[in-house]
């Protein structure tokens, strides 16, 4: 107890700077993959995929978020353990942190298939075990998060094969695609703004004392997605036939329609990834804040500041503006097959799969999920090659960041009770 | 720090572009045929060696794109096509062209007589033997929408009747193959044996310009069937 006293602010500050670094990792290389596609397909240009992230992003964590924050925080471990001694919580926080943010570090250099959410996870069990015992972590809650890691890609696969049928059925296999486009492009955007903003405010705003019915969910969120549609709507009417275009590619008007759509995606997807990966990045941060304020009081219930999901705003947007915008130039060249129909679908199978998972409090990885959509487009017999050894690469990525987090996370954690007591 | 991200990663170079792009090489090989013909029955020696270097130009550069999209195409690929339907498709294009060269070394090496009353039919039988490639190139120039729309819908049933009249175009050139024979052999007399037996492979090797260019619309026909 007197250690949290005395150190209190210092915690705070380590906290505040490893956390920054953790979401700088998260900007420069995660950011730069969810928003690859919609800079990749000419939807948006970089500078605006960053404004879009600065706000999306943190809207994410802010309004969706609270539920995968407080799973890092409580659920992984179980703090009665530990009722006597509260420091050890923050230097496992501390430590997790900064296990996840070096391991991020490295593999990203090495431009190893890791996932933000992994690291934290792993980090927080690696100290748990390390710090208290292996009866402090919470098995169950682990046992269902791993098995959220294999449900969301496949889901996000599935959503975005049906996604990718539809178009098909209603727009791309019809006598006039160009029309159909321009008239069912209105819907897909409402869909859009619909699926998130129900996802969002189903029974999950409570934690901004703002509590809705379901009926009122339901009629905020068809009011939200019509808005959307309409400027959406507003958008696709602009669009005119490209007829030389067309003669080298039948469909080349079509998509052009599909253009400004992902642009509505790509706010989903940051959306989608600030209530997830950010939220799980702040996550021991708020856990070390709340400890502190509290003076060590673990059963307290703390509210999540908002300054605290501002800094992971603020860390993501320098990470994104100072490197990751050039992980997203050359993502738009890579990825040249994902045309706006197919990007469209993936991006939103993955924006409503991350966004769902982030309700239940399950921290998933968005990288991983949007693999999987675009895999669920392929299947629909949509992309020219995939290549499949990715999904190995996962698995081990699944493999080998638990382990080393937690290895990592043990290391830093008897560091930093060297050094404080 | 890598660019190369497990997200990037998982896209593979699409095989459709360089199939295409070679089918347009074999397409532009075939269509030099009736040109070493029609010098061979102007007598013009000089052109026709001129034809032959260009046919045996445009062979290679579409060998060195086959080898570079067989180089390409590892077993872990997921493509909305069979990978074996995919390599059956480029190794027919590549008869194409390896016919073409056939014929061509075969007039170089060889001084054909050619018989006046076969010009018109010969020139006849191998023009309509070279629509049937570039209509195979035309068909395969759709692959992209078909992938587009999933092999399913209007674009599909444009594609099968494309192959259809591909079909047509053989079936004429089969015709014309029977007809130029018996031509040949009724001038057997007057010709040297040697010239009747080559003459008779040729008009076969013709033929099979067209063959192979309908077996590449009747596999694709196979993919649209699944």
């Amino acid at each position: 107890m007197e250690i949290i006293q005395e150190f209190g602010t210092i915690f705070i500050v380590i906290a505040i700077i490893f956390g920054l670094y953790m979401t700088w990792g998260i900007g420069a290389n995660d950011v730069a993959n969810v928003m690859g596609t919609s800079v990749g397909s000419g939807a948006i240009t970089v500078k605006t995929a960053i404004i879009i992230a600065a706000i999306f992003e943190f809207l994410g964590a802010a309004l969706a978020g609270g539920n995968v924050t407080k799973t890092i925080r409580k659920d992984i471990i179980d703090p009665t353990l530990i009722a006597d001694n509260p420091e050890v919580l923050i230097f496992g926080m501390l430590a997790a942190l900064l296990a996840a943010g070096v391991w991020l570090m490295i593999a990203s250099t090495r431009g190893w298939p890791v996932s933000t959410t992994h690291s934290i996870v792993g980090a927080v069990v690696g100290f748990a075990i390390a710090g208290i015992g292996l009866e402090a972590v919470a098995w169950a809650k682990i046992g269902q998060i791993v098995a959220s890691w294999v449900i969301s890609p496949v889901l996000g696969g599935a959503v975005a094969f049906v996604l990718m049928m539809s178009i098909r059925k209603l727009i791309l296999n019809t006598s006039n695609p160009f029309a159909m486009a321009k008239k069912w492009g209105p819907v897909y955007v409402f869909l859009v703004g619909f699926i998130i903003s129900l996802v969002t405010m189903f029974k999950g705003l409570k934690h901004l004392n703002f509590e809705l019915s379901v009926a009122m969910s339901f009629a905020l969120a068809v009011a939200f997605g019509f808005l959307i549609a309409l400027i959406g709507w507003w958008m696709i009417q602009r669009v005119q036939v490209d007829a030389d275009a067309d003669k080298e590619f039948h469909f080349a008007s079509v998509e052009k329609v599909f253009v400004p759509m992902m642009i509505f995606t790509a706010c989903a997807m940051a959306f989608a990834h600030g209530s997830n990966d950010v939220a799980n990045g702040v996550g021991p941060l708020a856990a070390v804040y709340g400890l502190v304020k509290s003076g060590g009081e673990l059963t307290q219930k703390s509210e999540m500041p908002i300054w605290i999901l501002m800094i992971g705003g603020f860390g993501i947007v320098v990470g994104l503006s100072t490197y990751g915008y050039k992980v997203m130039r050359t993502i738009g060249t890579k990825i040249t097959e994902l045309t706006p129909t197919r990007g469209f679908c993936a991006t939103m199978a993955a924006a409503a799969t991350v966004v769902l998972a982030s309700r239940t409090g399950m921290p998933v990885s968005t990288t991983h999920i949007a693999v999987g959509a675009v895999i669920g487009v392929g299947f629909a017999r949509g992309i020219g090659a995939l290549d499949l050894r990715v999904i190995g690469g996962i698995v081990m990525s699944w493999i080998i960041t638990l382990p080393i987090g937690g290895v990592l996370a043990a290391i830093f954690y008897f560091m930093l009770r060297g050094i404080f007591t | 720090m890598a660019t190369n991200t497990t997200f990037t990663n998982l896209f593979g170079r699409s095989p459709f572009k360089p199939l295409q792009e070679h089918m347009l090489v074999v397409k532009e090989c075939a269509r030099e045929v009736p040109k070493i013909f029609q010098a061979l029955c102007d007598g013009d020696t000089k052109r026709v060696k001129e034809v032959q270097a260009k046919i045996f130009e445009l062979e290679s550069k579409a060998d060195i794109i086959k080898n570079d999209l067989r180089a390409h195409l590892p077993k872990s690929l997921f493509m909305p096509v069979d990978r074996r339907d995919l390599l059956e498709v480029l190794n027919l294009q590549d008869s194409v062209a390896d016919t073409a060269q056939d014929i061509a070394g075969l007039l170089v090496e060889r001084s054909m007589e050619v018989h006046d009353s076969m010009k018109q039919p010969l020139m006849n039988m191998v023009s309509r033997c070279v629509d049937a490639c570039v209509h195979s190139a035309r068909i395969i120039g759709r692959l992209d929408e078909l992938v587009e729309t999933g092999f399913r819908g209007p674009e599909s049933e444009a594609v099968l009747a494309m192959v259809e009249e591909l079909n047509m175009i053989e079936s004429d050139t089969d015709q014309m193959g029977v007809e130029l024979s018996r031509n040949l052999f009724a001038h057997e007399d007057s010709m040297k044996p040697i010239s009747v037996v080559l003459w008779y492979d040729l008009i076969k090797m013709i033929g099979s310009l067209a063959d192979d260019a309908e077996k590449i619309g009747n596999r694709l026909r196979l993919l649209l069937a699944r």
